[in-house]
């Protein structure tokens, strides 16, 4: 396969129908443009700081630490973000994007709701009519954020095809922006897709890695040992990751959702398991069966059911440079309790997945040593998955 | 058999070329003989036979469906090529492919070509995969002497159509609406103009789909191009059996007057 702009390594690239090249292609031109505007910078910075909340803080977890008895545990609070997760970064982005290239409409998938909920928020603030497409299961799993979104003037659609979740909200989100291309903008909120969707999103999410950056030398006066942060599509990841990509002492874990195990048919580790192929404009590690159809992936935590992951971690993973482990959904339950009990913060289960993996690896680590977790989102939405697994809340 | 030689003599007769699609397997692998034989018995000009895949982005409903249906079959591009490869000879109309990229990456690359020109297959048309990544898949076909066709959307810009134009193998796939495959009410306004800009980059006919659903509109396309697809109608014909709707259509596209 030929190496272009369009790729990371051999992964990426622009498998779209031919109506979505030049809108891929006006997309690309408006976010380069953008991108070296210092009047759109100072907006989006605007918004960040007064809007958002930012900068996040990095905390230092200090009962986790003791409790895990190895490495220093610092938290990235993305939990603390305006909507309650690192989602609203990109989001906000885009949205000022589409207003400057002059589309009046947004379209956008969800999973967790956590994308969707922020796409929502920027287009109530920014004035922009805004459609999100959402699995009904994920719908079922995830009341209370198509509720918020629905209170923020967005137009909820359920998908029931396929396996009704994350991969058929972003088909059919797809399918939207293909007959709407004029008007609209798609705000994918992962990053995956075709380019430069992938680049986009993680320009907008690597605030998280900029800001650790300066925080832990801050306060440690030197970088992480090891970064860790939980993988879906891989955009609270790539992220982090990308301003610690070039400090080669630096350890990326991204963390896979291994469902019910990675050798059950219920699990989403993409990497771990997958073999490459196509989906969704990108090429990618994939769940898919010997026919090349794509399988359903299986998380406990909506954000992460996804078949595939973004192109960068692809590359990061065959280079070597990041290292792509899975947590199950028990165990990430674990790590829910875990982070209450320690330190009085309830994660997102997508969040879980990264801070049991960070937990027990400190464990294992001297105590000299320093781990950052990105904590990208807050649990609140996901308190009836947990009463009922975790039973409790006067059941 | 060339498909673009095929298509060429539909046009020399004073014909317009006609190329139904059919959901390869919706109904069960069986279903595909009868079909491809009666619509060649029908005077089609050639066949397009779509692969079933699971998320097919660049589909509108009804043929969504019908893949559905195909899956729920068991149906895969591998028992589609043996299917098409066991009554090759009886086969005499040229087909081509419509296919998703992931089940032929999944299928080999090389192994594809080879037993899709077995299956009587002269052309490609692969929904999500543009000129630009095309390169992926070109060298294997062109080796088998498989066209790959190329889709041109109203959207793309000038300097897009004539690359395309001169690029596209066996015919120009125009689509004319924005969106997915479907029946609609009307067509674009400037498709006379998008059509003859076609035709003046390129060396291969130039046929109109998506969208097109009536007798009426195939005669109103074919006045500016060289022939049509019609994807939809025959799908929803082909699940009725409703053979008098695919007649008809076929019907319109013969001895169009060229205005």
């Amino acid at each position: 396969m030929t190496t272009t702009k369009r790729r990371f390594g051999h992964f990426g690239g622009q498998f779209v129908p031919e109506t979505l090249m030049t809108p891929l292609q006006e997309l690309e031109d408006a976010y380069e443009e953008a991108k070296n505007d210092p009047e759109f910078q100072q907006e989006l910075a605007y918004y960040l700081k007064q809007y958002v909340g930012r900068e996040t803080p990095l905390y230092f977890a200090e009962r986790l630490t003791k409790k895990m008895g190895g490495a220093k545990i610092y938290l990235k609070r993305e939990d603390l973000n305006h909507t309650g997760a690192h989602k609203i970064n990109n989001a906000i982005g885009q949205a000022l994007l589409a207003k400057r290239m002059g589309k009046k409409k947004i379209v956008a998938e969800t999973g967790a709701g956590q994308h969707g909920v922020a796409t929502a928020t920027a287009c109530a603030l920014l004035d922009m009519e805004c459609i999100v497409y959402m699995g009904a299961e994920d719908v079922r799993r995830q009341q209370l954020n198509v509720f918020r979104m629905e209170l923020l003037g967005t137009k909820v659609i359920a998908v029931e095809k396929g396996s009704a979740t994350l991969k058929d909200a972003v088909n059919e989100a797809l399918r939207h922006w293909v007959t709407h291309i004029e008007d609209t903008h798609y705000i994918l909120g992962s990053a995956l897709g075709p380019h430069p969707f992938p680049t986009i999103v993680r320009d907008f999410q690597r605030i998280i890695g900029d800001e650790t950056r300066l925080q832990i030398v801050e306060q440690e006066n030197r970088l992480p040992d090891a970064v860790i942060a939980c993988i879906g599509g891989g955009s609270n990841a790539i992220g982090m990751f990308y301003p610690f990509i070039e400090d080669a002492d630096v350890a990326l874990y991204g963390i896979e959702a291994a469902g019910a195990g990675v050798d059950t048919n219920a699990h989403a580790a993409a990497i771990h398991v997958g073999k490459t192929g196509v989906l969704h404009g990108a090429f990618m590690y994939l769940l898919q069966d010997e026919n090349g159809f794509i399988q359903e992936a299986h998380s406990i935590s909506a954000g992460l059911d996804y078949p595939g992951v973004g192109p960068e971690h692809c590359h990061l993973h065959e280079s070597g440079r990041a290292k792509y482990p899975s947590v199950t959904d028990e165990q990430a339950l674990q790590g829910v309790k875990l982070l209450c009990e320690t330190e009085g913060i309830l994660p997102a289960l997508e969040s879980a997945h990264a801070i049991y993996y960070a937990a027990e690896f400190a464990k294992a680590r001297p105590a000299d040593e320093i781990i950052v977790v990105c904590l990208s989102g807050r649990g609140d939405k996901d308190v009836h998955t947990l009463i009922e697994k975790l039973g409790g809340g006067g059941q | 058999m060339n498909l673009q030689l095929i298509i060429e003599e539909t046009l020399t007769k004073g014909d317009k070329a006609f190329v139904p699609y059919i959901m390869a397997g919706d109904g069960g692998l069986e279903t595909i003989k009868p079909t491809i034989l009666k619509l060649q018995q029908l005077g089609v000009s050639a066949i397009e036979v779509g692969i079933p895949f699971t998320d097919p982005v660049a589909d509108g409903p009804t043929i969504e469906k019908a893949g559905q249906r195909a899956l729920s079959h068991g149906v895969t591009l591998k028992g589609i090529l043996q299917e098409l490869t066991s009554f090759a000879d009886e086969i005499a109309v040229p087909l081509v492919a419509m296919t998703y990229l992931n089940p032929i990456l999944a299928y080999g690359i090389e192994a594809f070509a080879r037993n899709a020109y077995a299956a009587g297959i002269r052309g490609l048309i692969v929904p999500d995969m543009p000129l630009e990544e095309s390169s992926i898949l070109h060298p294997a076909l062109k080796a088998q002497g498989i066209a790959l066709v190329q889709l041109v959307s109203l959207t793309s810009p000038p300097e897009r159509v004539k690359k395309l134009a001169a690029a596209s193998e066996g015919f120009i796939y125009a689509i004319t609406v924005n969106g997915t495959t479907g029946v609609r009410a009307e067509f674009a306004e400037n498709l006379p103009a998008h059509f003859s800009e076609l035709k003046r980059h390129s060396n291969v006919p130039v046929l109109a789909g998506f969208g097109i659903s009536t007798p009426g509109q195939v005669k109103e396309l074919s006045t500016f191009a060289d022939g049509v697809i019609v994807g939809s109608q025959i799908v929803a014909a082909l699940e009725k059996q409703d053979w008098a709707t695919i007649e008809s259509l076929v019907h319109a596209a013969k001895k169009v007057p060229i205005l």
